[in-house]
Protein backbone atom coordinates (compact mmCIF):
# COMPACT_ATOMS: atom_id res chain seq x y z
CA UNK A 1 0.00 0.00 0.00
CA UNK A 2 1.73 3.23 -1.07
CA UNK A 3 1.78 6.35 1.44
CA UNK A 4 -0.69 8.66 1.57
CA UNK A 5 -0.77 11.83 -0.56
CA UNK A 6 -1.42 15.04 0.44
CA UNK A 7 -4.36 16.48 -1.79
CA UNK A 8 -2.71 19.31 -2.56
CA UNK A 9 0.55 17.53 -3.59
CA UNK A 10 -1.90 16.07 -6.66
CA UNK A 11 -1.84 17.85 -10.18
CA UNK A 12 -4.37 15.63 -11.45
CA UNK A 13 -7.37 13.72 -9.48
CA UNK A 14 -9.82 11.61 -11.89
CA UNK A 15 -12.04 10.00 -10.26
CA UNK A 16 -14.94 7.66 -11.16
CA UNK A 17 -15.10 8.90 -15.03
CA UNK A 18 -17.35 7.46 -17.26
CA UNK A 19 -17.11 8.30 -20.63
CA UNK A 20 -19.60 7.06 -24.08
CA UNK A 21 -19.78 7.33 -27.64
CA UNK A 22 -22.96 6.29 -28.37
CA UNK A 23 -23.11 2.69 -27.08
CA UNK A 24 -19.40 2.37 -26.91
CA UNK A 25 -17.86 2.99 -23.21
CA UNK A 26 -14.59 4.83 -23.86
CA UNK A 27 -13.69 5.25 -20.31
CA UNK A 28 -15.12 3.24 -17.43
CA UNK A 29 -15.45 4.05 -13.79
CA UNK A 30 -11.52 5.34 -13.99
CA UNK A 31 -9.75 6.40 -11.37
CA UNK A 32 -6.01 7.67 -10.93
CA UNK A 33 -4.19 10.65 -9.68
CA UNK A 34 -0.68 12.50 -10.87
CA UNK A 35 1.28 13.62 -8.18
CA UNK A 36 2.88 17.61 -8.93
CA UNK A 37 6.69 17.42 -10.45
CA UNK A 38 6.58 13.93 -11.88
CA UNK A 39 6.32 11.92 -15.14
CA UNK A 40 3.28 10.36 -15.28
CA UNK A 41 2.81 7.70 -18.24
CA UNK A 42 -0.73 6.45 -19.18
CA UNK A 43 0.09 3.39 -20.57
CA UNK A 44 -2.59 1.20 -22.77
CA UNK A 45 -2.93 -0.41 -26.01
CA UNK A 46 -5.05 1.49 -29.30
CA UNK A 47 -8.75 2.72 -27.97
CA UNK A 48 -8.33 1.89 -24.43
CA UNK A 49 -9.35 5.59 -23.21
CA UNK A 50 -6.09 7.57 -23.31
CA UNK A 51 -6.60 10.71 -25.20
CA UNK A 52 -10.19 10.45 -23.54
CA UNK A 53 -9.22 10.67 -20.32
CA UNK A 54 -6.57 12.95 -21.67
CA UNK A 55 -8.51 14.95 -23.35
CA UNK A 56 -11.44 15.28 -20.13
CA UNK A 57 -8.49 16.56 -18.22
CA UNK A 58 -7.35 18.98 -20.99
CA UNK A 59 -11.29 20.48 -20.24
CA UNK A 60 -11.79 19.44 -23.85
CA UNK A 61 -14.48 17.02 -22.95
CA UNK A 62 -17.19 17.50 -19.85
CA UNK A 63 -17.44 14.10 -17.69
CA UNK A 64 -20.73 12.21 -17.95
CA UNK A 65 -20.11 11.06 -14.45
CA UNK A 66 -17.08 10.95 -11.91
CA UNK A 67 -15.25 14.18 -11.36
CA UNK A 68 -11.88 15.32 -12.62
CA UNK A 69 -9.44 18.50 -11.28
CA UNK A 70 -6.57 19.72 -12.61
CA UNK A 71 -4.54 21.54 -10.38
CA UNK A 72 -7.33 21.79 -8.18
CA UNK A 73 -9.36 23.09 -10.59
CA UNK A 74 -12.74 21.57 -12.75
CA UNK A 75 -11.22 21.63 -16.30
CA UNK A 76 -15.06 22.63 -17.45
CA UNK A 77 -16.27 25.16 -15.35
CA UNK A 78 -12.78 26.60 -14.78
CA UNK A 79 -11.26 26.34 -17.94
CA UNK A 80 -10.53 29.95 -18.25
CA UNK A 81 -8.32 30.12 -15.13
CA UNK A 82 -7.08 26.90 -15.72
CA UNK A 83 -5.98 27.21 -19.58
CA UNK A 84 -2.68 29.56 -18.84
CA UNK A 85 -1.33 27.06 -16.60
CA UNK A 86 -1.18 23.79 -18.82
CA UNK A 87 0.37 23.28 -21.72
CA UNK A 88 -1.31 20.90 -24.39
CA UNK A 89 0.02 18.29 -27.13
CA UNK A 90 -2.54 17.18 -29.31
CA UNK A 91 -1.94 14.32 -31.57
CA UNK A 92 -1.63 15.12 -35.19
CA UNK A 93 -2.65 18.67 -36.60
CA UNK A 94 -2.95 21.63 -34.55
CA UNK A 95 -1.97 24.22 -37.16
CA UNK A 96 -2.92 26.13 -40.37
CA UNK A 97 -1.79 24.28 -43.65
CA UNK A 98 0.36 27.32 -44.91
CA UNK A 99 2.03 28.63 -41.49
CA UNK A 100 5.69 28.57 -41.22
CA UNK A 101 6.96 26.36 -38.33
CA UNK A 102 8.55 29.48 -35.85
CA UNK A 103 5.41 31.74 -36.94
CA UNK A 104 3.13 29.00 -35.53
CA UNK A 105 5.48 29.02 -32.43
CA UNK A 106 6.04 32.54 -32.00
CA UNK A 107 2.35 33.35 -32.56
CA UNK A 108 1.60 30.65 -29.46
CA UNK A 109 4.03 32.27 -27.37
CA UNK A 110 2.49 35.92 -27.69
CA UNK A 111 -0.95 34.35 -26.24
CA UNK A 112 0.93 33.65 -22.96
CA UNK A 113 2.84 36.41 -20.68
CA UNK A 114 6.07 34.85 -19.92
CA UNK A 115 7.08 32.65 -23.27
CA UNK A 116 10.24 31.13 -23.35
CA UNK A 117 12.54 32.02 -26.13
CA UNK A 118 11.32 30.57 -29.02
CA UNK A 119 14.64 30.60 -30.93
CA UNK A 120 16.58 28.53 -27.83
CA UNK A 121 13.01 26.00 -27.54
CA UNK A 122 13.25 25.42 -31.35
CA UNK A 123 16.94 25.07 -31.61
CA UNK A 124 16.44 22.60 -28.31
CA UNK A 125 14.08 20.38 -30.67
CA UNK A 126 15.79 20.82 -33.79
CA UNK A 127 13.81 22.51 -35.65
CA UNK A 128 16.19 25.32 -36.42
CA UNK A 129 16.54 24.01 -40.24
CA UNK A 130 12.75 23.64 -41.18
CA UNK A 131 11.93 27.53 -38.88
CA UNK A 132 10.77 28.58 -42.84
CA UNK A 133 8.81 25.59 -43.63
CA UNK A 134 5.01 25.93 -44.24
CA UNK A 135 3.45 23.22 -41.93
CA UNK A 136 2.53 21.28 -44.59
CA UNK A 137 5.65 20.25 -45.71
CA UNK A 138 7.30 19.03 -42.28
CA UNK A 139 7.63 15.40 -41.72
CA UNK A 140 5.41 14.01 -39.35
CA UNK A 141 8.86 13.87 -36.86
CA UNK A 142 9.02 17.75 -37.19
CA UNK A 143 5.18 18.35 -37.03
CA UNK A 144 5.25 16.56 -33.53
CA UNK A 145 8.20 18.43 -32.17
CA UNK A 146 6.77 21.38 -33.12
CA UNK A 147 3.41 20.21 -31.49
CA UNK A 148 5.17 19.90 -28.13
CA UNK A 149 6.84 22.88 -28.57
CA UNK A 150 3.48 24.57 -28.84
CA UNK A 151 2.69 23.19 -25.54
CA UNK A 152 5.64 24.06 -23.72
CA UNK A 153 5.89 27.38 -24.80
CA UNK A 154 3.89 29.34 -22.35
CA UNK A 155 6.01 27.61 -19.48
CA UNK A 156 2.69 25.81 -17.68
CA UNK A 157 2.94 24.19 -14.46
CA UNK A 158 1.62 20.93 -16.47
CA UNK A 159 2.11 19.63 -19.77
CA UNK A 160 -0.50 16.54 -21.11
CA UNK A 161 1.59 14.90 -23.76
CA UNK A 162 -0.39 12.21 -26.26
CA UNK A 163 1.73 9.98 -27.87
CA UNK A 164 4.46 12.28 -27.92
CA UNK A 165 6.97 10.36 -30.20
CA UNK A 166 4.55 8.51 -32.38
CA UNK A 167 5.88 8.60 -35.50
CA UNK A 168 9.42 10.03 -34.64
CA UNK A 169 12.39 8.41 -35.57
CA UNK A 170 14.88 6.99 -32.47
CA UNK A 171 17.35 10.11 -32.77
CA UNK A 172 14.27 12.81 -32.25
CA UNK A 173 12.97 10.12 -29.85
CA UNK A 174 15.71 10.15 -27.51
CA UNK A 175 16.17 14.40 -28.02
CA UNK A 176 12.01 14.48 -26.93
CA UNK A 177 12.80 12.23 -23.83
CA UNK A 178 15.70 14.28 -22.98
CA UNK A 179 13.18 17.04 -23.02
CA UNK A 180 10.85 15.75 -20.77
CA UNK A 181 13.18 14.93 -18.46
CA UNK A 182 14.58 18.54 -17.96
CA UNK A 183 10.55 19.50 -17.81
CA UNK A 184 10.78 17.57 -15.01
CA UNK A 185 13.67 18.65 -13.43
CA UNK A 186 12.43 22.16 -13.23
CA UNK A 187 9.52 21.34 -11.59
CA UNK A 188 7.23 20.84 -14.50
CA UNK A 189 4.38 17.79 -14.31
CA UNK A 190 4.55 15.93 -17.11
CA UNK A 191 1.66 13.21 -18.21
CA UNK A 192 1.66 11.59 -20.78
CA UNK A 193 -0.12 8.73 -22.93
CA UNK A 194 1.92 6.08 -25.02
CA UNK A 195 1.47 2.39 -26.14
CA UNK A 196 5.44 1.99 -26.11
CA UNK A 197 6.76 0.00 -23.07
CA UNK A 198 9.99 1.23 -23.21
CA UNK A 199 8.89 4.93 -23.53
CA UNK A 200 6.80 4.03 -20.38
CA UNK A 201 9.82 2.59 -18.78
CA UNK A 202 12.23 4.88 -19.89
CA UNK A 203 10.46 8.36 -18.45
CA UNK A 204 8.01 7.34 -15.96
CA UNK A 205 8.10 7.36 -12.05
CA UNK A 206 4.70 6.38 -12.25
CA UNK A 207 2.53 4.34 -14.66
CA UNK A 208 -1.11 3.79 -14.98
CA UNK A 209 -1.79 0.83 -17.11
CA UNK A 210 -5.42 1.06 -18.63
CA UNK A 211 -7.22 -1.45 -20.90
CA UNK A 212 -11.23 -0.89 -22.20
CA UNK A 213 -11.43 2.00 -19.90
CA UNK A 214 -10.29 0.68 -16.96
CA UNK A 215 -7.10 0.97 -14.42
CA UNK A 216 -6.22 -2.40 -14.58
CA UNK A 217 -2.41 -1.57 -12.68
CA UNK A 218 -0.83 1.28 -10.92
CA UNK A 219 2.60 1.00 -9.58
CA UNK A 220 6.35 2.69 -10.57
CA UNK A 221 7.88 1.07 -13.15
CA UNK A 222 10.15 -1.24 -10.86
CA UNK A 223 7.39 -2.17 -8.84
CA UNK A 224 5.29 -3.33 -11.56
CA UNK A 225 7.76 -5.29 -13.52
CA UNK A 226 9.14 -6.87 -9.64
CA UNK A 227 7.44 -10.13 -10.89
CA UNK A 228 9.06 -11.64 -6.87
CA UNK A 229 9.52 -15.32 -7.72
CA UNK A 230 7.57 -14.75 -11.61
CA UNK A 231 9.09 -14.56 -14.75
CA UNK A 232 8.26 -15.31 -18.05
CA UNK A 233 8.58 -18.08 -20.19
CA UNK A 234 8.17 -17.87 -24.01
CA UNK A 235 8.08 -20.60 -26.22
CA UNK A 236 7.86 -20.30 -30.21
CA UNK A 237 7.67 -23.55 -31.71
CA UNK A 238 7.72 -24.88 -35.61
CA UNK A 239 4.43 -25.27 -36.68
CA UNK A 240 1.06 -24.15 -35.45
CA UNK A 241 0.19 -25.96 -31.44
CA UNK A 242 -2.27 -28.57 -31.64
CA UNK A 243 -5.99 -27.20 -31.04
CA UNK A 244 -6.28 -26.61 -27.13
CA UNK A 245 -2.33 -26.36 -26.19
CA UNK A 246 -2.71 -23.65 -23.92
CA UNK A 247 -5.43 -25.25 -21.33
CA UNK A 248 -3.18 -28.85 -21.73
CA UNK A 249 0.02 -27.00 -21.42
CA UNK A 250 -1.85 -24.95 -18.69
CA UNK A 251 -3.18 -28.46 -16.47
CA UNK A 252 0.39 -29.64 -16.84
CA UNK A 253 2.30 -26.52 -15.13
CA UNK A 254 -0.69 -26.74 -11.97
CA UNK A 255 -2.74 -23.75 -11.11
CA UNK A 256 0.64 -21.11 -10.21
CA UNK A 257 1.32 -20.92 -13.69
CA UNK A 258 -0.91 -18.70 -17.02
CA UNK A 259 -0.54 -19.69 -20.36
CA UNK A 260 -1.42 -17.39 -23.28
CA UNK A 261 -1.54 -18.11 -26.76
CA UNK A 262 -0.05 -15.15 -28.92
CA UNK A 263 -0.46 -16.58 -32.21
CA UNK A 264 -0.02 -20.17 -34.14
CA UNK A 265 3.46 -20.40 -33.28
CA UNK A 266 4.07 -18.62 -29.94
CA UNK A 267 2.93 -18.95 -26.27
CA UNK A 268 3.92 -17.08 -23.04
CA UNK A 269 3.94 -18.58 -19.92
CA UNK A 270 4.42 -16.80 -16.61
CA UNK A 271 4.41 -18.53 -13.05
CA UNK A 272 7.42 -19.53 -11.10
CA UNK A 273 10.80 -18.67 -12.57
CA UNK A 274 12.21 -22.57 -12.03
CA UNK A 275 14.22 -25.06 -13.38
CA UNK A 276 11.44 -27.38 -13.01
CA UNK A 277 8.76 -24.94 -15.06
CA UNK A 278 11.23 -25.71 -17.53
CA UNK A 279 11.82 -29.23 -17.61
CA UNK A 280 7.73 -29.52 -17.51
CA UNK A 281 7.75 -27.20 -20.72
CA UNK A 282 10.18 -29.53 -22.45
CA UNK A 283 8.57 -32.40 -21.53
CA UNK A 284 5.01 -31.20 -22.74
CA UNK A 285 6.30 -30.55 -26.44
CA UNK A 286 7.81 -34.03 -26.19
CA UNK A 287 4.76 -35.47 -25.32
CA UNK A 288 2.97 -33.59 -27.50
CA UNK A 289 4.93 -33.66 -30.86
CA UNK A 290 5.76 -30.34 -30.71
CA UNK A 291 9.33 -28.90 -31.86
CA UNK A 292 10.31 -25.84 -29.59
CA UNK A 293 12.31 -23.65 -31.86
CA UNK A 294 13.18 -21.34 -29.22
CA UNK A 295 12.31 -21.60 -25.10
CA UNK A 296 13.59 -18.30 -23.23
CA UNK A 297 13.20 -17.44 -19.86
CA UNK A 298 13.32 -13.96 -18.99
CA UNK A 299 12.68 -11.29 -16.40
CA UNK A 300 9.45 -9.53 -16.70
CA UNK A 301 8.75 -6.38 -18.51
CA UNK A 302 5.67 -4.08 -18.98
CA UNK A 303 4.53 -5.84 -22.12
CA UNK A 304 4.52 -9.10 -20.12
CA UNK A 305 2.93 -7.16 -17.22
CA UNK A 306 0.50 -6.35 -19.61
CA UNK A 307 -0.11 -9.74 -21.10
CA UNK A 308 -0.81 -11.29 -17.62
CA UNK A 309 -3.22 -8.62 -16.98
CA UNK A 310 -5.33 -8.61 -20.22
CA UNK A 311 -4.42 -12.05 -21.91
CA UNK A 312 -3.26 -9.62 -24.84
CA UNK A 313 -0.52 -8.10 -26.45
CA UNK A 314 0.06 -4.25 -25.69
CA UNK A 315 1.25 -3.58 -29.38
CA UNK A 316 -1.00 -1.95 -31.59
CA UNK B 1 20.85 26.18 -16.42
CA UNK B 2 17.32 25.69 -15.47
CA UNK B 3 14.76 27.21 -18.03
CA UNK B 4 11.70 25.44 -18.13
CA UNK B 5 10.44 26.78 -14.63
CA UNK B 6 6.83 27.42 -14.60
CA UNK B 7 5.75 30.72 -15.44
CA UNK B 8 2.22 30.71 -16.60
CA UNK B 9 -0.06 33.33 -17.55
CA UNK B 10 -2.09 34.29 -20.20
CA UNK B 11 -1.32 37.51 -22.26
CA UNK B 12 -3.09 40.61 -21.75
CA UNK B 13 -6.08 40.00 -23.60
CA UNK B 14 -5.75 42.53 -26.80
CA UNK B 15 -2.48 42.04 -27.10
CA UNK B 16 -3.77 38.22 -27.88
CA UNK B 17 -6.65 39.57 -29.94
CA UNK B 18 -3.58 41.58 -31.68
CA UNK B 19 -1.70 38.75 -32.37
CA UNK B 20 -4.49 36.63 -33.81
CA UNK B 21 -5.54 39.17 -36.27
CA UNK B 22 -2.06 39.61 -37.73
CA UNK B 23 -1.38 36.04 -38.26
CA UNK B 24 -5.05 35.73 -40.01
CA UNK B 25 -4.85 38.36 -41.98
CA UNK B 26 -0.66 37.50 -42.96
CA UNK B 27 -2.38 33.92 -43.88
CA UNK B 28 -5.13 35.71 -45.82
CA UNK B 29 -2.85 37.67 -47.80
CA UNK B 30 -0.74 34.91 -48.37
CA UNK B 31 -3.00 32.55 -49.84
CA UNK B 32 -2.77 32.68 -53.81
CA UNK B 33 -6.45 31.79 -54.57
CA UNK B 34 -7.81 33.78 -51.17
CA UNK B 35 -5.94 37.08 -53.01
CA UNK B 36 -7.40 36.33 -56.34
CA UNK B 37 -10.92 36.38 -55.01
CA UNK B 38 -9.98 39.60 -52.86
CA UNK B 39 -8.65 41.82 -55.10
CA UNK B 40 -7.80 40.63 -58.44
CA UNK B 41 -11.62 39.33 -59.51
CA UNK B 42 -12.80 42.49 -58.38
CA UNK B 43 -10.28 44.89 -59.77
CA UNK B 44 -10.83 43.14 -63.01
CA UNK B 45 -14.92 43.56 -62.71
CA UNK B 46 -14.34 47.02 -62.16
CA UNK B 47 -12.15 47.70 -65.23
CA UNK B 48 -14.02 45.11 -67.56
CA UNK B 49 -17.00 46.54 -66.13
CA UNK B 50 -16.17 50.73 -67.09
CA UNK B 51 -14.28 50.16 -70.27
CA UNK B 52 -16.53 48.12 -71.34
CA UNK B 53 -19.89 49.94 -69.94
CA UNK B 54 -18.40 52.96 -71.57
CA UNK B 55 -17.90 51.26 -75.12
CA UNK B 56 -21.09 50.48 -75.37
CA UNK B 57 -22.40 54.09 -73.90
CA UNK B 58 -24.46 51.85 -70.86
CA UNK B 59 -25.16 54.24 -68.21
CA UNK B 60 -27.04 53.09 -64.66
CA UNK B 61 -26.93 56.88 -63.97
CA UNK B 62 -27.27 59.38 -66.62
CA UNK B 63 -26.32 62.11 -64.17
CA UNK B 64 -22.75 60.84 -63.38
CA UNK B 65 -19.78 59.03 -64.70
CA UNK B 66 -19.90 55.28 -65.07
CA UNK B 67 -17.22 54.60 -62.60
CA UNK B 68 -18.71 56.62 -59.89
CA UNK B 69 -22.00 54.19 -60.03
CA UNK B 70 -19.54 50.98 -60.06
CA UNK B 71 -16.61 51.11 -57.69
CA UNK B 72 -19.07 51.23 -54.75
CA UNK B 73 -20.20 48.21 -55.92
CA UNK B 74 -16.72 46.72 -56.55
CA UNK B 75 -16.32 47.78 -53.13
CA UNK B 76 -18.96 45.94 -51.75
CA UNK B 77 -17.82 42.77 -53.74
CA UNK B 78 -14.68 42.84 -52.23
CA UNK B 79 -16.29 43.42 -48.13
CA UNK B 80 -18.36 40.26 -49.60
CA UNK B 81 -15.61 38.02 -50.62
CA UNK B 82 -13.62 38.56 -47.75
CA UNK B 83 -16.02 38.55 -45.08
CA UNK B 84 -18.29 35.67 -46.49
CA UNK B 85 -16.08 33.67 -48.77
CA UNK B 86 -12.48 33.85 -47.58
CA UNK B 87 -13.71 33.45 -43.94
CA UNK B 88 -15.95 30.47 -44.83
CA UNK B 89 -12.69 28.87 -46.53
CA UNK B 90 -10.73 29.60 -43.93
CA UNK B 91 -12.75 28.69 -41.12
CA UNK B 92 -13.66 25.15 -42.72
CA UNK B 93 -9.82 24.33 -43.32
CA UNK B 94 -9.00 25.65 -39.40
CA UNK B 95 -11.54 23.05 -37.97
CA UNK B 96 -10.42 20.34 -40.56
CA UNK B 97 -6.88 20.28 -39.30
CA UNK B 98 -7.43 20.88 -35.77
CA UNK B 99 -6.33 24.55 -35.83
CA UNK B 100 -9.04 25.69 -33.96
CA UNK B 101 -8.83 22.70 -31.75
CA UNK B 102 -5.16 23.76 -30.73
CA UNK B 103 -6.34 27.55 -29.86
CA UNK B 104 -9.10 26.23 -27.73
CA UNK B 105 -6.81 25.15 -25.26
CA UNK B 106 -4.38 28.03 -25.81
CA UNK B 107 -5.11 31.07 -23.28
CA UNK B 108 -6.93 33.10 -26.25
CA UNK B 109 -10.49 32.49 -25.07
CA UNK B 110 -13.56 31.64 -27.76
CA UNK B 111 -14.59 35.47 -27.52
CA UNK B 112 -11.08 36.44 -28.55
CA UNK B 113 -10.30 34.62 -31.57
CA UNK B 114 -13.71 35.60 -33.12
CA UNK B 115 -12.76 39.29 -32.52
CA UNK B 116 -9.21 38.09 -34.13
CA UNK B 117 -11.12 36.58 -37.27
CA UNK B 118 -13.30 39.86 -37.29
CA UNK B 119 -10.32 42.40 -36.72
CA UNK B 120 -8.15 40.14 -39.38
CA UNK B 121 -11.26 40.82 -41.99
CA UNK B 122 -11.41 44.51 -41.43
CA UNK B 123 -7.53 44.60 -41.40
CA UNK B 124 -7.98 43.02 -45.04
CA UNK B 125 -10.87 44.89 -46.67
CA UNK B 126 -8.72 48.15 -45.97
CA UNK B 127 -6.37 46.94 -48.06
CA UNK B 128 -9.06 45.72 -50.24
CA UNK B 129 -10.73 49.41 -50.47
CA UNK B 130 -7.11 50.90 -50.90
CA UNK B 131 -6.27 48.74 -54.27
CA UNK B 132 -9.79 49.61 -55.86
CA UNK B 133 -10.24 52.80 -54.84
CA UNK B 134 -6.53 53.72 -56.26
CA UNK B 135 -7.34 51.71 -59.55
CA UNK B 136 -10.88 53.43 -59.80
CA UNK B 137 -9.36 56.81 -59.38
CA UNK B 138 -7.20 55.86 -62.40
CA UNK B 139 -10.37 55.60 -64.23
CA UNK B 140 -12.10 59.12 -62.73
CA UNK B 141 -13.57 57.89 -60.19
CA UNK B 142 -14.11 61.10 -57.79
CA UNK B 143 -15.90 59.80 -54.99
CA UNK B 144 -17.89 62.23 -52.14
CA UNK B 145 -18.22 59.61 -49.84
CA UNK B 146 -20.22 59.94 -45.86
CA UNK B 147 -18.01 58.61 -43.04
CA UNK B 148 -20.97 57.27 -41.67
CA UNK B 149 -22.58 55.84 -44.54
CA UNK B 150 -19.58 54.00 -45.49
CA UNK B 151 -18.16 52.93 -42.35
CA UNK B 152 -21.67 51.73 -41.57
CA UNK B 153 -22.06 49.57 -44.93
CA UNK B 154 -18.58 48.26 -44.05
CA UNK B 155 -19.36 47.00 -40.64
CA UNK B 156 -23.07 46.23 -41.41
CA UNK B 157 -21.73 43.90 -43.94
CA UNK B 158 -18.72 41.96 -42.42
CA UNK B 159 -21.21 41.11 -39.69
CA UNK B 160 -24.04 40.18 -42.08
CA UNK B 161 -21.75 37.82 -44.63
CA UNK B 162 -18.99 36.64 -41.56
CA UNK B 163 -22.07 34.86 -39.68
CA UNK B 164 -23.38 33.50 -42.75
CA UNK B 165 -19.84 32.24 -44.07
CA UNK B 166 -19.42 30.80 -39.91
CA UNK B 167 -22.48 29.09 -40.30
CA UNK B 168 -21.44 27.25 -43.91
CA UNK B 169 -18.31 26.50 -42.44
CA UNK B 170 -19.49 25.11 -39.00
CA UNK B 171 -22.19 22.49 -40.71
CA UNK B 172 -20.57 21.56 -43.89
CA UNK B 173 -17.21 19.76 -44.26
CA UNK B 174 -13.95 21.71 -45.32
CA UNK B 175 -14.24 20.59 -49.28
CA UNK B 176 -17.84 21.39 -49.14
CA UNK B 177 -17.74 24.46 -47.31
CA UNK B 178 -14.96 25.63 -50.53
CA UNK B 179 -17.28 24.61 -52.78
CA UNK B 180 -20.67 25.98 -51.69
CA UNK B 181 -19.40 29.42 -50.72
CA UNK B 182 -17.59 29.96 -54.02
CA UNK B 183 -21.06 29.18 -55.80
CA UNK B 184 -22.45 31.50 -53.16
CA UNK B 185 -20.38 33.90 -54.34
CA UNK B 186 -20.39 33.54 -57.85
CA UNK B 187 -24.45 33.57 -57.72
CA UNK B 188 -24.73 36.81 -55.69
CA UNK B 189 -22.10 38.44 -57.98
CA UNK B 190 -24.04 37.82 -61.06
CA UNK B 191 -27.49 38.14 -59.40
CA UNK B 192 -27.19 39.03 -56.00
CA UNK B 193 -27.19 43.32 -56.77
CA UNK B 194 -23.82 44.07 -55.09
CA UNK B 195 -22.26 45.33 -58.34
CA UNK B 196 -25.01 46.54 -60.20
CA UNK B 197 -27.43 48.94 -58.56
CA UNK B 198 -30.89 47.78 -58.05
CA UNK B 199 -32.62 50.02 -61.12
CA UNK B 200 -30.71 47.52 -63.12
CA UNK B 201 -32.60 44.25 -61.95
CA UNK B 202 -36.57 45.55 -63.45
CA UNK B 203 -39.05 44.77 -61.10
CA UNK B 204 -36.55 41.82 -59.88
CA UNK B 205 -34.78 44.71 -57.55
CA UNK B 206 -37.54 44.51 -55.06
CA UNK B 207 -36.27 41.14 -54.59
CA UNK B 208 -32.74 41.18 -54.56
CA UNK B 209 -32.58 44.12 -52.03
CA UNK B 210 -33.58 41.88 -49.69
CA UNK B 211 -30.90 39.71 -50.31
CA UNK B 212 -27.60 40.79 -47.88
CA UNK B 213 -25.43 41.37 -51.00
CA UNK B 214 -28.27 43.78 -52.54
CA UNK B 215 -28.18 45.34 -49.14
CA UNK B 216 -25.06 45.43 -49.24
CA UNK B 217 -24.67 47.38 -52.52
CA UNK B 218 -26.37 49.46 -52.16
CA UNK B 219 -25.95 50.59 -49.04
CA UNK B 220 -22.54 51.04 -50.26
CA UNK B 221 -23.84 53.18 -53.23
CA UNK B 222 -25.73 55.84 -50.80
CA UNK B 223 -22.46 55.93 -48.68
CA UNK B 224 -19.84 56.47 -51.21
CA UNK B 225 -22.46 58.70 -54.50
CA UNK B 226 -24.84 60.90 -51.81
CA UNK B 227 -22.63 60.34 -48.60
CA UNK B 228 -25.51 58.92 -46.86
CA UNK B 229 -26.66 56.69 -44.88
CA UNK B 230 -29.14 53.91 -46.03
CA UNK B 231 -30.61 52.93 -42.75
CA UNK B 232 -33.35 50.59 -44.69
CA UNK B 233 -30.50 48.59 -45.99
CA UNK B 234 -28.49 48.45 -42.91
CA UNK B 235 -31.56 47.24 -41.39
CA UNK B 236 -31.72 44.22 -43.72
CA UNK B 237 -28.28 43.71 -43.05
CA UNK B 238 -28.36 43.83 -39.25
CA UNK B 239 -31.39 41.12 -39.57
CA UNK B 240 -29.55 39.05 -41.97
CA UNK B 241 -26.27 39.14 -39.25
CA UNK B 242 -28.75 37.96 -36.36
CA UNK B 243 -30.20 35.01 -38.80
CA UNK B 244 -26.39 34.03 -39.47
CA UNK B 245 -25.24 34.82 -35.56
CA UNK B 246 -28.37 32.67 -34.45
CA UNK B 247 -28.24 29.72 -37.02
CA UNK B 248 -23.97 29.69 -36.15
CA UNK B 249 -24.71 29.51 -32.02
CA UNK B 250 -26.78 26.84 -32.74
CA UNK B 251 -24.90 24.62 -35.21
CA UNK B 252 -21.10 25.37 -34.93
CA UNK B 253 -19.01 22.89 -33.74
CA UNK B 254 -15.03 24.14 -32.83
CA UNK B 255 -13.64 20.86 -33.45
Amino acid sequence: MPAPVDPSDLAVSVDGLVMRYADKVAVDRLSLTVVRGTITAVLGPNGAGKTTTLETCEGYRRPQQGAVRVLGLDPVRERRDLLPRIGVMLQGGGAWSGVRAMEMLDHIARLHAHPLDTAMLSDRLGLGDCGRTPYRRLSGGQQQRLALAMAIVGRPEIVFVDEPTAGMDPQARRTTWELLDELRADGVTVVLTTHYMDEAERLADQIHIIDRGSLIASGSPLELTRGGTHATIRLVVTRPFPPGSPELLSTTLGPETQVTQLDDVSLVITGPADASTLAKVSAWCEANGVLPESLTLGQRNLEDVFLQLTGRGLAP
Amino acid sequence: MSTFIPRPGAAALPRQVLAQARMEARLMLRNGEQLLLAVVIPVIVLVGGVTAGEHLSLSLDTSRPLVDTFTPGVIALAVMSTSFTSLAIATGFERRYGVIKRLGSSPLPRSGLLAGKVLALLIVQLLQIVVIGGVAQLLGWTPEPGVLGVGLAIVFGTAAFASLGLFVAGVLRAEATLAAANLIYLLLLAGGGIVLPLSAYGAAGDVVRWLPSGALGEAMRVGFIDGGVAWRDLGVLLIWAVIGSVLTARTFKWE
